[in-house]
């Protein structure tokens, strides 16, 4: 099952602002085209872990990277990557949706604009195929101008997938993107996770270990900023390797 | 200890005590043959039907504990593998009845014969069995390899009983009824024995995750090349 290569984590250690020393001697290998989540305790390290892939602790200072992070043959954590370029290439969905004050057509075609995509008609049809590849767009296609607002939180969060897939991302990174939603919304989602990654990877950090073992086919199991096991999805829930992944996924602690 | 820690470890009684009514059965139903005793053969047959019920509550708990709990690792391994460990039971629960059965049968007729390697098979089927659960419940991987291998004695034994009860039918045709009834005792005990390795199987997969179950064994694999 293990298939290409999307990014490649090698010896990656992270200190946030004051060295708190939150993520050491992390390796682990994220494969293209498949799900993967990130599970562990409050704390440790899996929010943080998803933040190196697109460089998003960048925006606070003091925050300092060591190791690797490979992504199509660049280390992304070295000095010369372009973070507009990297985040557009690998997106980020929240816990909560963030649309933006605007109208659901063009939360879309924002980002596309910034591309440099001008002409409406080419607008219309990218922002169609997002919605369409978002499981959004049956639900929205009579009313593209009203306000992003009016969704449900459910369809926000989809809104929010589509933005993110309409400038072709290659990695879409979840943080817990169904912790704010209710039951059917969540299985949208989940849903939408498994269509989409035949032509994005997926990165989840979820705290529902259910919707691990559900949406993803490789789980690594974090614990104070180690990576305690990783490896397929099945294996960490009917027979994990190590006594720390038994313990936590059979819920004896954490 | 939580709730769902003590769910479990009621399950695990609940197969303990199927495994001791299954075992007495199967001592009850050679002891009916061997002292022809038809009132200890009737108990078996009777008693059955409370291994059953706990055939079918065992799966009922099962089922609940996987519908609500969402067992996982050890936990599903030891929920899944009660499952097959309580189906294997009530099938060497339904074996010791016809044990029973043909023992009623056979204390119609005149002796055969002494029965000396049947009470061997039986000793040897009760002893898998009963260190398959002892393993079950230790979690004890080399126990149940030991189960495992025992299980072929019990085969040896039973073509040793059929080919001298073959004998038997050969030089006087009027011992053929009673030969075939003494042959299908050894051909269950037999199969009492392959149910004792199935549990004994099922206990590498819980503490493994490592399914071994027809699974060519590493030496017949080298004869074969």
């Amino acid at each position: 099952m293990a298939g290409k290569i999307e990014l490649e984590v090698k010896g990656l250690d992270f200190y946030y602002a004051g060295d708190v020393h939150a993520l050491k001697k992390i390796n682990l290998t994220v494969y293209k085209n498949a799900v993967t989540s990130l599970i562990g305790p409050s704390g440790c390290g899996k929010t943080t872990l998803l933040r190196c892939f697109n460089r998003m602790h960048d925006l606070y200072p003091g925050n300092r990277y060591q190791g690797e992070v490979i992504f199509q043959g660049d280390n992304i954590l070295s000095g010369g990557t372009d973070l507009i370029n990297l985040r557009s290439r690998i997106g980020m969905v929240f816990q909560k949706p963030t649309p933006f004050p605007m109208s659901i057509f063009d939360n879309i075609a924002y980002g596309l604009k910034l591309k440099g995509v001008r002409k409406r008609a080419d607008l219309s049809e990218r922002v169609e195929k997002a919605l369409v590849h978002s499981a959004l767009w049956d639900e929205v296609k009579d009313k593209l101008n009203a306000s992003a607002y009016a969704l449900s939180g459910g369809q926000q969060q989809r809104l929010v997938i589509a933005r993110a897939l309409a400038v072709n991302p290659e990695v879409l990174l979840f943080d817990e993107p169904t912790s704010a939603l209710d039951p059917i919304s969540t299985a949208k989602i989940e849903e939408l996770a498994a269509v989409l990654k035949k032509e994005v990877t997926i990165v989840i950090v979820t705290h529902n270990m259910q919707q691990a073992a559900r949406i993803s086919d490789w789980t690594g199991f974090l614990m104070l900023g180690e990576l305690i096991e990783f490896d397929k999805t099945d294996r960490i829930f009917t027979a994990p390797s190590e006594k720390l992944t038994e313990d936590y996924v059979t819920g004896r602690f954490g | 200890m939580t709730v769902f820690d003590d769910e479990l470890q009621q399950l695990k009684e609940k197969i303990l005590k199927m495994g001791s009514l299954v075992e007495d059965a199967l001592k009850n139903s050679i002891q009916a043959l061997v002292e022809r005793d038809n009132a200890v053969a009737r108990l078996v047959i009777d008693n059955d039907r409370v291994i059953n019920t706990l055939d079918v509550e065992i799966d009922e708990e099962s089922i609940r504990l996987i519908a609500l709990r969402q067992p996982k690792a050890g936990d599903l391994r030891f929920i899944t593998t009660a499952m097959k460990i309580t189906t294997d039971l009530e099938r060497m629960g339904d074996l010791a009845v016809n044990i029973a059965e043909r023992a009623i049968e056979l204390n119609e007729e005149p002796i055969l014969k002494p029965y000396i390697d049947i009470p061997r098979m039986r000793e040897i089927a009760q002893g898998m069995m009963r260190d398959a659960l002892d393993a079950f419940v230790r979690k004890d991987k080399r126990l149940a390899m030991d189960v495992i291998m025992r299980d072929d004695e019990v085969d040896d034994l039973k073509h040793e009983v059929l080919k001298e009860l073959a004998f038997f039918m050969a030089q006087d045709p009027t011992t053929v009824y009673r030969a075939m009834k003494i042959s299908f005792v050894a051909q269950y005990l037999e199969r009492l024995a392959d149910h004792a390795t199935n549990i004994a199987e099922m206990v590498i997969y819980l503490v493994e995750g490592k399914i071994i179950r027809h699974m060519v064994p590493p030496t017949e694999a080298a004869e074969g090349e």
